[in-house]
């Protein structure tokens, strides 16, 4: 999996510091934790710049090259930051084979970017998921925390307007 | 004393239609009522039938609603709580042309269900401990540690013939009695609910359903094997069922049913949850290990196998949730009733999830043996909108498929291993007449493209090379040399990879040129598609029938592609078409088709 890696200059706050500091030290007599800590870390800053992977090795005792491995291996860690509404599509195989594929082929034309991207603006960026585990509602997508299920193409732009504004 | 109880269902599936604000206006209006004291609101797990969510179910009368929106519920407290009158209009129906409701149990969807590992899902609150225990929970547990001792307790499981339900079918009490043997100072027990087959979510909705089970076998699988710390691997994408195992976990701690000196027996077990991270390899049992410690969740040789050197370098039991959900029901009413289910070789249930193009998807659980045609028309309820079943897939990316030809084969793990296809860890696709092979058998090995960790070349390098074989035959530029390399390429890959993702990638190429080679051949010299789903090989064409010339395809076409006068049929010029599908979106008359 290629990751796409963030050109935004890093501007954490004094406070993110502080709080990712406090996991790292609950939890640096285990090094087993560190995905652990990377996730917390994720949620801290809502993706993992190349900063922020410093400070978990420094304090993990780690070397950084180890953290850097295990954030490019795994789909979760982010190493860019993602839009203000975040986008996912389920390519799941039961939102799959019910066309889910053109749901996101909708999105990505009305937008103008391809998954893994974030628009100019900030606003919105657009990933193609494996599952949420809702098949039963497929084809499923979800802006942020709500889903939308039972979806067909011509229901995207009704539902990407409500977030335009 | 209450004189009610509604559950509603607080599953993934259903709290993704609001379930959880229907439980919230519930609560509210009936408390506005001043129903409070007689009427008990339930949070439960899933009840399986996904398709028709949010599910409600109002006992004592076994009232079963479905669809139910937030404006209904004042509606359903006002009639049937205060006045006892159901809300026929939102009564489940079978066949919504017969005004006939029937009780849950009744239906053509739970009637051939036989349900053990998912006995409590939709029946008790899984944030309550005192709910499972009620259900005979931890009971189980109890007999083990204070009657039997942990070669009984293996004997059992042994003489249960269950068999690992994760996908590769290995008998669970053989696994425990590889690591009993084992001595060291320490022992593990860890939980595979890494459930990374997309399309599959038994083990999520066991885990969020009736999570204590999973705790309860746990500690019984430490007591057999000798080991005193388990270690649960959920997906991250999973946060509900991640809740509710904390939940539990603290719980049973408290209880004393987890933590030191469980029953008063000397035996002490901690359960620790960990979380991964999105990566499909991490569900091959080295790889998870690997992904424990911390580390990229790379597959290592086996052997040693992981009951001699696992998880930290020491002996490790690992079961998937489903095996786990199957002991404490073993244990409560022996090998023998459990054994009296299914085939010779496959005892027990197996919970599938159903989905794709099927009327009820949602979470089924069968006897093994049971023909994929009583799963797909008599639970699954057919295919909607009168089409021609195609295939079943099962096993997901690692999987095969089985086609209509097959409807008749019992389901058990030999008989889908001799059909080319798997058992896999019980996603069940059902497909019809629109769906192309050759492109299902690209979706999946774009997949493990994807996933594939890298670390051994054969599956590295040849899926990747297998990928672009099917490209070509999916943008009508390839050869029958093309198939037959394809071909040559997955047998190689099959036997050279390191893990199991590796070994099982090609299977999903495999089953479709098995059983629709056909279509890779049509593919190939006439250069169509037959489903009419590869884009690159369609041609869209107006019905100059149909058409009546009101120029609206002409102005969507986003290319100029369409040409004609007003109010005489219209012409797509194929050179310049893109095949984007606009014209027919937008077409009143049902003029353009794709052929």
């Amino acid at each position: 999996m290629v990751k796409k890696i963030s050109k935004i200059p890093f501007n954490g706050t004094p406070e993110q510091e502080a709080r990712l500091k406090e996991v790292i030290n609950e939890s640096k007599h285990d090094k087993s934790l560190l995905m652990h800590v990377m996730q917390q870390a994720q949620l801290i800053y809502g993706y993992l710049p190349f900063e922020v992977q410093v400070m978990i090795a420094e304090g993990m005792d780690i070397p950084l090259e180890k953290v850097y491995g295990v954030s490019t291996f795994y789909a979760q860690f982010a190493l860019s930051p993602s839009g203000k509404y975040s986008i996912s599509v389920c390519l799941g195989t039961a939102c799959y084979v019910k066309g889910s594929k053109d749901v996101l082929a909708k999105i990505c034309e009305k937008l103008g970017i391809e998954p893994g991207e974030c628009t100019p603006d900030g606003k919105f960026s657009i990933e193609a998921c494996r599952c949420i585990g809702a098949c039963g509602l497929a084809p499923v997508m979800m802006v942020n925390d709500d889903v939308y299920g039972r979806l067909d193409p011509s229901q995207v732009d009704g539902i990407l307007d409500k977030y335009m504004a | 004393m209450y004189r009610a109880h509604v559950l509603v269902c607080g599953g993934t599936g259903c709290t993704s239609s609001n379930s959880l604000e229907i439980i919230k206006a519930l609560e509210d209006s009936i408390a506005e009522a001043g129903l409070a004291e007689e009427i008990k609101v339930i949070k439960t797990g899933c009840f399986g039938l996904c398709a028709i969510g949010p599910i409600m179910i109002v006992y004592p009368e076994g009232c079963f609603y479905c669809g139910v929106k937030v404006e209904d519920v004042p509606e359903i407290v006002e009639e049937h709580l205060l006045k006892g009158r159901p809300v026929k209009r939102l009564i489940y129906k079978e066949d919504s042309s017969l005004n006939m409701a029937k009780s849950l149990n009744e239906t053509d969807f739970y009637k051939k269900q036989h349900r053990i590992a998912l006995r409590n899902c939709g029946v008790i609150d899984p944030e309550n401990i005192n709910e499972y225990i009620a259900m005979d929970g931890y009971q189980a547990l109890a007999k083990c540690l204070t009657e039997m001792t942990p070669a009984d307790v293996i004997k059992v499981v042994k003489d249960s013939g269950l068999r690992g339900r994760g996908g590769g079918g290995f008998p669970t009490g053989l696994k425990w009695e590889f690591t009993a043997k084992n001595q060291a100072d320490q022992k593990y027990v860890v939980c595979n609910a890494d459930e990374g087959d997309p399309g599959a979510f038994m083990d999520r909705s066991v885990l969020e359903g009736d999570p204590h089970a999973i705790i309860e076998a746990m500690t019984i699988c430490g007591y057999a094997t000798g080991a005193t710390e388990g270690y649960i691997y959920v997906r991250a994408e999973y946060p509900i069922a991640v809740k509710r195992l904390e939940i539990a976990i603290g719980q049973a701690k408290e209880l004393g049913l987890l933590g030191k000196n469980i029953f008063d027996s000397g035996f002490d077990f901690d359960l620790h949850i960990r979380l991964g991270a999105g990566a499909f390899v991490c569900g091959e049992e080295t790889a998870l290990m690997t992904s424990i410690e911390g580390n990229r969740g790379e597959p290592r040789p086996r052997p040693p196998y992981p009951a001699v050197k696992g998880l930290f370098g020491k002996p490790t039991t690992e079961n998937n949730v489903e095996t786990f959900a199957n002991i404490p029901q073993i244990l409560l009413h022996g090998a023998e009733q459990f054994a009296s289910m299914g085939t010779e070789r496959s005892k027990g249930t197996k919970v599938f999830a159903l989905g794709g193009k099927i009327k009820n998807t949602g979470l089924v659980e069968i006897p093994m043996g049971t023909t994929l045609r009583e799963v797909i028309e008599d639970i699954g309820g057919g295919i909607p909108g009168g089409k021609k079943f195609k295939a079943a897939q099962t096993g997901g990316p690692s999987g095969g498929c089985i086609p209509a030809s097959l409807i008749d084969t019992p389901i058990d793990y030999d008989n889908l291993t001799a059909i080319g296809c798997m058992m896999g860890s019980g996603g069940l696709i059902v497909m019809d007449e629109d769906n192309c092979m050759v492109d299902i058998a690209k979706f999946f090995l774009d997949f493990t493209v994807d996933e594939s960790c890298g670390k051994c070349s054969p599956c590295r390098i040849g899926t990747k090379r297998m990928m672009e074989l099917l490209e070509k035959i999916t943008s009508g530029n390839g050869t029958l040399e093309d198939i037959d390399k394809l071909e040559e390429l997955a047998y190689y890959i099959k036997q050279n990879s390191l893990c199991g993702l590796g070994q099982t990638a090609p299977n999903p190429v495999l089953a479709t040129l098995k059983f629709f080679r056909d279509e890779y051949i049509a593919h190939v010299v006439d250069k169509k598609c037959p489903a009419g789903v590869c884009k690159a090989l369609l041609n869209y064409v107006i019905d100059p029938a149909k058409c009546k010339g009101c120029t609206k395809c002409a102005r969507a076409c986003p290319v100029g592609a369409i040409s004609g006068t007003v109010k005489n049929p219209h012409t797509i010029d194929p050179s310049v078409c893109i095949k984007c599908g606009a014209c027919m979106e937008n077409c009143n008359f049902n003029a353009i088709s794709k052929k």
